[in-house]
C-alpha cells in the first residue's frame, strides 16, 4: 500500500465518522436511566419515552406537530403540484422568473423572514393561530413540492397524454387517469419533504406560533437551550425513526401505484 | 390554433396563480414588511397629526412659525392615549436628550390651561430651535435612524452622518463576526469537502455508495437532531473529551462547546453537504481520460492534479462556497444552542431586538442589511450556475 493510498483511507474514514457519528451518539442515549445526557449509559429504560408520552408540555407539542405537519403537506401538495403542472406547460409566459420565485423562500434567511410573518400576521390577526403556523410552513415547504413534482413530471412522456386526449378523454380525465398516477411518485416524495420541512421547522415557528401551537421542534429547542434532559435524545430517535417510516410508506405507495402498469 | 393557444396559457397560469397568490401573501409581504419597519417611524406623525401639517412650511433654521407651536398645543391636548404619548416622548428623547422632563412639564401645562400657551414660560427649553426640530422631524413618517444605527451611524443634530460613540456601537463587530464565522466554517467545509468529493468520485461500488450515504444521510436528519447531537459529543462530560481523557492525551476536558470552536465544528457538519455536492457533480461532469492524457503527456501525478483536475473542479468549489456562506451568514438555531454570547451572529441579534425587546425598527434594518447581502450572493451563485448549464 502506498503512502497516498494509507493517507486517503485516513482522510475516507475520518471523514464519514465526521459526518455520521454525531448522528448514530444520540441514538442509545434515548433509552438511558440517567437523568443526564451522557455516556457511560448506567441502565437500559424506557422512562425518556414515557416522559414524552405523559409530559403535558411534550405530548402537546407532539399533537400540535402532527396537526401542523398535516396541514402544511396538504397545502404545500396542492399549491405546489397545481405549480409544477402549470410550470411543465409550453404556454406559461417567463417560466424562468416563475421557477426563480418559488424557490426564493430555500434562500432567504429564517430570522428575516420570521420577522416579516410576525409583523404581518400581528396586523391581518393571524398571530398565535394554527392557520398562521401552518401557512408560515408552508412557504418553506412548498420549494420542494415544486422541485420534486417538476422532475417527476419532467419524466412524463406527453404522447402518452396526447394519444389518451386524442381518443376522446376529457382534458379532466387524462390528468385524473394519466398524468396523476405517473407523477404520483414525485407528489409523494414532495409530500415527505414537506412533512420533514415542517416537523423540523424552529425558527418561524418561534415568531409566529402562540404557547398553544408549541411544536415538537419548538419545544426540542427550548429543552436543548434550557434544561437539557435525555429526552432530547428520546425526540430524536423519534424524529428519526418518523422519517424513515414516513419515507417507508412512501416508498410503499410509490411501488404499488407502479405495480398495475406492468401487465397491462 | 391561436384560440387553442390562448387556452393552454390561460390554463397555465391559472395553475401558477395559486402559489404566485400564496408567496405575495405569505413571503413576499413580510419581507416588504421588513424592509417598511426598518424605515418607518409612525410615532410622531400619530401623535402630533397637526403638528406635522404647521411644521410643512419651516425652513427649521429660524424661529418656528406661532402656528406650529399652538397646533403642537393642541396636539398635546387632544392626546388620551397614554401609551402612544409614552412611544412619541421615547422616541423624541431618543433624538434629543431631555425631552422626558420637559415633555411632561409641557403636557401638564397644556392640558390645565386652555387658549393659547406661552410654551418658553412653561420651560426655557422651548426658547431653543433644536426641541423644536426635534418635534418636527419625528412628524415625518419615515426614518434612516435605524439603517444607520445598525451600521453604528446617527445623525448629529445638524443632521450629519456621524460615527457612533465607541460603548454604543455593537452592530458593527457582530456584523464583521457574522461574516468571519460565515468565512471560516466556509474555508473548513472547503477543505475537508473538495477531498472528500474527489475521493468519491474516483472511487466505484459500494465505496463511492458509502460516502455519498454519509453526505445525503445528515442532509435528510432534522437540523435540531443534528445540533442536539453535538451537544452531546462536544459537552463537558461529552464522548469527545471522555475518549481523550480516556486516551491520556490530555488530563481535564477541553473547552468544546459555547465557544466559537464548537460552533464552527457543528455549522461545518451542517453545511458540509452543501459543499460536497455542488464539487462532486461538477468532477463527474469531467472527462475521464483528461488525467492520463496528462500523464501519458509526461505530468507527474501531482502536477497532472495541480493543472488538469484542480483548475476543473474550482467552478464546483466556488458555488459549494456560495451556497454555504449564503446559508452561514443567516444561521440561527446552531449558534443559538452551541455557542456562547461571544458567538452570537447577525440572526441572534436580530431574533433578540423582534422578540425581546419589541425594537421592529431595528430588527427590520438589521434584516434588511442580511436580506440584501443573502439575496446578492444568491444571485452571483445563479449567474454561476446557469453559466455552468449554458456550457454544458
Amino acid at each position: 500500500m502506498r503512502l497516498i493510498d494509507v493517507a486517503r483511507l485516513l482522510f475516507g474514514v475520518f471523514a464519514v465518522l465526521f459526518l455520521i457519528a454525531p448522528l448514530i451518539a444520540i441514538l442509545p442515549l434515548a433509552f438511558t436511566s440517567s437523568i443526564f445526557l451522557t455516556y457511560p449509559i448506567p441502565d437500559y429504560s424506557l422512562r425518556w419515552f414515557r416522559e414524552l408520552a405523559v409530559a403535558d408540555a411534550w405530548r402537546l407539542s407532539i399533537v400540535n406537530s402532527l396537526i401542523v405537519g398535516t396541514g402544511t403537506t396538504i397545502l404545500a401538495g396542492v399549491l405546489g403540484t397545481m405549480a409544477a403542472l402549470g410550470l411543465r406547460n409550453s404556454g406559461l409566459i417567463l417560466p424562468g422568473l416563475f421557477r426563480t420565485a418559488f424557490l426564493l423562500p430555500m434562500v432567504v434567511p429564517a430570522v428575516v423572514l420570521g420577522v416579516g410573518m410576525q409583523v404581518f400576521f400581528v396586523q391581518i390577526g393571524f398571530a398565535n393561530s394554527y392557520a398562521g403556523v401552518i401557512c408560515a410552513h408552508t412557504v418553506v415547504a412548498v420549494p420542494f413540492v415544486v422541485v420534486s413534482v417538476s422532475a417527476s413530471l419532467a419524466g412524463i412522456d406527453r404522447r402518452v397524454e396526447r394519444a389518451a386526449l386524442s381518443l376522446g378523454a376529457s382534458p379532466l380525465t387524462v390528468f385524473r387517469r394519466v398524468t396523476l398516477p405517473l407523477a404520483l411518485p414525485g407528489i409523494l416524495s414532495g409530500a415527505v419533504f414537506a412533512f420533514a420541512t415542517s416537523l423540523d421547522e424552529v425558527v418561524l415557528t418561534l415568531f409566529v406560533a402562540g404557547p398553544n401551537q408549541r411544536t415538537l421542534a419548538r419545544q426540542m429547542f427550548s429543552t436543548i437551550r434550557e434544561n437539557i434532559s435525555p429526552a432530547i435524545a428520546a425526540a430524536a430517535f423519534l424524529f428519526i425513526v418518523g422519517t424513515l417510516l414516513v419515507a417507508a410508506i412512501a416508498l410503499l405507495i410509490r411501488s404499488r401505484s407502479t405495480q398495475p402498469k406492468t401487465p397491462a | 390554433m391561436s384560440e387553442a393557444t390562448a387556452r393552454t396559457r390561460l390554463g397555465a397560469l391559472g395553475l401558477v396563480a395559486p402559489l404566485v397568490l400564496f408567496l405575495a401573501l405569505f413571503f413576499a409581504w413580510p419581507l416588504v414588511s421588513v424592509l417598511k419597519e426598518s424605515v418607518s417611524d409612525p410615532v410622531g406623525l400619530r401623535a402630533f397629526p397637526a403638528t406635522a401639517e404647521a411644521a410643512l412650511g419651516w425652513d427649521r433654521q429660524s424661529e418656528p412659525p406661532i402656528a406650529m407651536k399652538q397646533a403642537f398645543v393642541e396636539d398635546l391636548r387632544a392626546i388620551d392615549d397614554q401609551q402612544l404619548l409614552g412611544d412619541a416622548v421615547r422616541r423624541l428623547n431618543s433624538a434629543q436628550n431631555g425631552f422626558r422632563t420637559l415633555m411632561s412639564k409641557t403636557v401638564r401645562a397644556a392640558q390645565e390651561q386652555s387658549g393659547p400657551l406661552d410654551l418658553v414660560a412653561v420651560d426655557k427649553r422651548w426658547a431653543d430651535v433644536r426641541f423644536w426640530r426635534a418635534v418636527a422631524n419625528s412628524t415625518y413618517p419615515y426614518t434612516d435612524r435605524n439603517l444607520l444605527a445598525a451600521l453604528d451611524y446617527q445623525r448629529d443634530a445638524a443632521g450629519k452622518v456621524v460615527a457612533l460613540p465607541a460603548e454604543a456601537s455593537a452592530n458593527t463587530a457582530i456584523l464583521i463576526r457574522t461574516l468571519w464565522i460565515g468565512a471560516v466554517v466556509t474555508i473548513a467545509c472547503a477543505l475537508i469537502g473538495l477531498p472528500y468529493a474527489m475521493l468519491a468520485a474516483s472511487l466505484t461500488g459500494w465505496k463511492r455508495q458509502l460516502l455519498l450515504g454519509a453526505v445525503l444521510l445528515p442532509l435528510w436528519t432534522s437540523l435540531l437532531v443534528r445540533t442536539a447531537a453535538w451537544f452531546i459529543l462536544l459537552q463537558e462530560k461529552g464522548l469527545i473529551n471522555d475518549t481523550l481523557i480516556g486516551l491520556g492525551l490530555i488530563d481535564g476536558p477541553l473547552p468544546l462547546i459555547f465557544n466559537r470552536l464548537g460552533v464552527v465544528i457543528a455549522m461545518t457538519h451542517v453545511l458540509l453537504p452543501f459543499m460536497v455536492l455542488p464539487i462532486y457533480s461538477v468532477l463527474l461532469a469531467i472527462p475521464k481520460n483528461l488525467m492520463p492524457a496528462a500523464a501519458s503527456l509526461g505530468a507527474p501525478p501531482w502536477r497532472a492534479f495541480l493543472r488538469v483536475l484542480l483548475p476543473l473542479s474550482l467552478r464546483g468549489v466556488v458555488s459549494g462556497s456560495l451556497l454555504v456562506f449564503m446559508t452561514a451568514i443567516g444561521y440561527y438555531i446552531t449558534p443559538a444552542l452551541i455557542g456562547g454570547a461571544q458567538d452570537q451572529m447577525i440572526s441572534s441579534v436580530i431574533a433578540f431586538y423582534a422578540l425581546g425587546s419589541a425594537n421592529w425598527g431595528m430588527a427590520g434594518a438589521l434584516g434588511a442589511i442580511l436580506l440584501v447581502a443573502t439575496l446578492a450572493l444568491y444571485a452571483v451563485y445563479g449567474r454561476l450556475s446557469s453559466d455552468r448549464a449554458g456550457s454544458l
